[in-house]
Parts: C-alpha cells; structure tokens; sequence
C-alpha cells in the first residue's frame, strides 16, 4: 500500500506517494536526496539519523515518513544560510569537533535541539544529552567544546542583537 | 520491516474499531519501541494505526489531588511541564531519565505504560503512585493493570487516554541504568502520602511490583536509615549478562535508599 505525504522539508514542501512502511530517513535520502542524514546503526541508538521534526530531534530511522505527514522538518542542509555555515557548524569545524563526520550531522542537529531548551548547557549537561548520539572517532571532547562555543556565540549574539 | 498498511484515524472511537476488526494490527504511540521490533522482524502487522491524529490525547491538569497527563504526551513534556515538577516530581525525574533526548521526543508515557516492558520507567510510577488508567472503554486501577511480562489488563482493541495520578507529599525516583540501552537495570519510585508509603520496581523482575517491606518500614518512619541495608528477597529476580540476581538485589536496596533521601528532602 502506499500514502500520500506532504512534509515541509527545510522550509519547502515535499509532496510525493510513498509505501506505507518508507521509513523518514530513507524519504529524506532516497526521494528527496538530501543525503547529509545518515544511517548508521538503523537501530534507534547512534543517532546519525537525527533531524529536527517541528523543531525537536528526532531519530529518522525510527520513524515512518507518514508519520511526518503535514510537519516540518528540519535537515543538516537546512542550516547553512546563503553559503554561510550555521554557528554550529563553524564551531565544530573551528574545534575539529569531527574526524570521519559520519555522525556529525546527528550531532549537529542534536545539539541544536539541547540549546534551544538550554542556552548555556554545562560541560556535563552537554555530555548528558548527548547519549542519544554516537561518535566512535573524537571521545567527544572536541564535540563537546565545539557545542559549549557555539552557545556562547549564539548568547553573545543575541546580547549584541545581531 | 514487513509491508503493512498505515492508518490515521482522528477519533479514538475509530482507532478502536480497526483494532476490534483485525487481531493483527497495532497501535503505534511514539513507535520508540514498536519501530525498531518491526524493523527488525521480531513482529509483523497487518495494519498499523498512528494514534498521533488524535488530538486532545497530549494534555497534563492538575486539579486538587489529582495529575491528568494524557497518554500522547512526550516523555520530554512530563519530564519538563511545570504542573508535573510541582505537583509529582519524581515523576518529572523518571521521563527525564527514559532512554535519550530523541527518544523523550517521540516515546509516551502511554506506549510505555501499554507496552509494558519488565524494564520500562513508566510502571513502577504507575503503581507505586496507584494511577487510574484511562482507557477508551473503562478505568482501571494500577494494582489490576500490569499483568507480568509485556502483559496488560488492556483488549486487543482497548486504548489508553490518559493517566490519573494521587499527589503524594513526596516522591522520587532512582535507577540504575544500562549504560547502552538506558532502561532500568533496576529503578525504584517511591512515593509518600499521608497514611501510607509505596514503592515500586521495575526492571528487577519479569514485571513491575511493589516492594511492600520496605513500605512497611518507611510506613513507620520516612527516611533513608530505615531501609539501610535492605535487599531485595524474591526468588523471581532476573539475571543475564547485564547483573546476577544477587547483583539485583543489592542494587534495589540502593536505588531504595537513594530515593528515599531524594523524596524526604524534597517533601513538601
């Protein structure tokens, strides 16, 4: 059987006639060929796969395309603006936050997620969310620190009403 | 994962009735559980009925004495909702200790409850605060709702809507956690009311029960001396790779303690 969708995907709609069963990521990468998504474990664990659906991060190997039918979704090539990495990006190239960046995406969008609840996270808080993400290179220490800065970027930021 | 066909009802009404009419669909909440046994071929549906089209199904009150948290609402909008933190918060303390970030996202407090995994958070809140079940047909206290292993008092066609918990005075919640998977290894909820105290556990045995000797003692007096060194003496405890019954024991006798503390010192 197959069903119609309609996602808003990074800002633009997506319409198309999927099977019942197409998982969120596999609409993501195969139809809309946004490939900057991930798939590592497949099992709900690594969180490579992370995206953000109405802004909060969720694992899209876990979830069926219909499931978005009708919400936006937010990708890793959804940040950049006008050939500008996003903050977080230029923090984790800055910090070398990434060695193969097979996970980067995920923990990208993840982290998105912690400092929209949590502008100034600790060292631990941002350990602590990270739990649903996998990184088997850094030992996460660059991750981590790449993520501390870009919170302080964005509140000094917004101190500056930039 | 095996085809199936997928299905939006926006009534609980209707969900129900596809259900009653095929024995082998299922109801999909946050699917943090359901996804990953059909991807994986431990299952197979004909039909799988999102109940995310239901509105009116996410909402947490509060009215005097009571907590209503609907069964679609996100472990991470428990684990954060200020009526929760102040009204039960050991309760707001087990979300936020459910799985990761992403999966606080999608899981429910209804799926979990519902699916009754022997290692799931939910339960032993469930039952150590005898919460009355709502479901689309009926209430169903606590007590006579957790049947053992994945087993429920719900029909194959019966659908939970809601939750209502009793405020206690104090409450709080700890648990050993896996470290890959996250859920209890053992976790302990334990409540304080008025007349009585309770204690539930999950994650120790093929379900979710209530350790009633160390209700007993915290009965006669709420604090963490009077469970000092208390183990857990059952002879259905589990043991696999991950902890030896004995291992346990020990540690229920510490998630106990811990919560204990954490409630007294919270008490309101």
């Amino acid at each position: 059987m197959s069903v119609d969708i309609e996602i808003t995907v990074n800002g633009r709609p997506a319409r198309a006639t999927v099977p019942d069963e197409m998982l969120l990521v596999v609409f993501l990468r195969e139809h809309l060929r946004l490939t900057g998504t991930h798939i590592g474990c497949d099992t709900t664990q690594c969180g490579a796969c992370t995206v953000h659906v109405d802004g909060k991060a969720v694992k899209s190997c876990t979830m069926l395309a219909a499931q978005a039918d009708r919400r936006e979704v937010r990708t890793i090539e959804g940040l950049a603006e006008n050939g500008a990495l996003h903050p977080m990006q230029a923090a984790f190239r800055e910090y070398h936050g990434l060695q193969c960046g097979f996970c980067t995406p995920g923990m990208i969008m993840s982290a998105l997620d912690l400092l929209d609840r949590n502008p100034d996270p600790s060292e631990a808080e941002v350990r602590t969310w990270l739990k649903g993400n996998l990184c088997r290179c850094t030992g996460y220490q660059n991750i981590v620190s790449a993520i501390r800065a870009c919170a302080a970027e964005l509140r000094q930021d917004k101190v500056l009403g930039r | 994962m095996y085809d199936f066909v997928y299905r939006r009802p926006t009534q609980v009404s209707e969900a129900s009735r596809i259900l009653a009419g095929d024995p082998d669909a299922k109801a999909l909440a946050g699917g943090m559980t359901l996804l990953p046994s059909l991807k994986q071929r431990l299952m197979r549906v004909t039909t799988l009925v999102d109940l995310g089209g239901i509105a009116g199904l996410r909402e947490i009150t509060a009215t005097p004495g009571i907590l209503k948290i609907g069964a679609l609402t996100p472990h991470d909008e428990v684990a954060r909702s200020s009526i929760v933190r102040a009204a039960i918060p050991g309760l707001a303390t087990l979300a936020g200790l459910i799985g990761d970030a992403q999966v606080r996202n999608r899981g429910t407090i209804g799926g979990s409850v519902a699916n009754n995994d022997p290692a799931a958070d939910y339960p032993s809140a469930v039952l150590a605060l005898d919460a009355t079940i709502i479901t689309s047909k009926r209430s169903i206290r606590a007590a006579d709702f957790f049947l053992g292993l994945f087993a429920t008092a719900l029909d194959a066609d019966e659908l939970i809507v809601g939750f209502e918990f009793p405020l206690p005075r104090a409450s709080a919640y700890a648990k050993l956690p896996n470290p890959a998977s996250r859920y209890a290894t053992v976790g302990v909820f334990v409540a304080r009311f008025a007349n009585h105290c309770s204690v539930g556990v999950t994650g120790a045995a093929g379900g979710v029960f209530r350790w009633t000797e160390a209700e007993d003692r915290l009965g006669s007096y709420f604090d963490p001396q009077s469970v000092a060194g208390m183990a857990l003496e059952r002879d259905d405890l589990n043991a696999d790779i991950h902890a030896s019954a004995e291992y346990r024991a020990h540690v229920a006798g510490t998630m106990l303690k811990r919560a204990v503390a954490s409630a007294a010192a919270g008490a309101i």
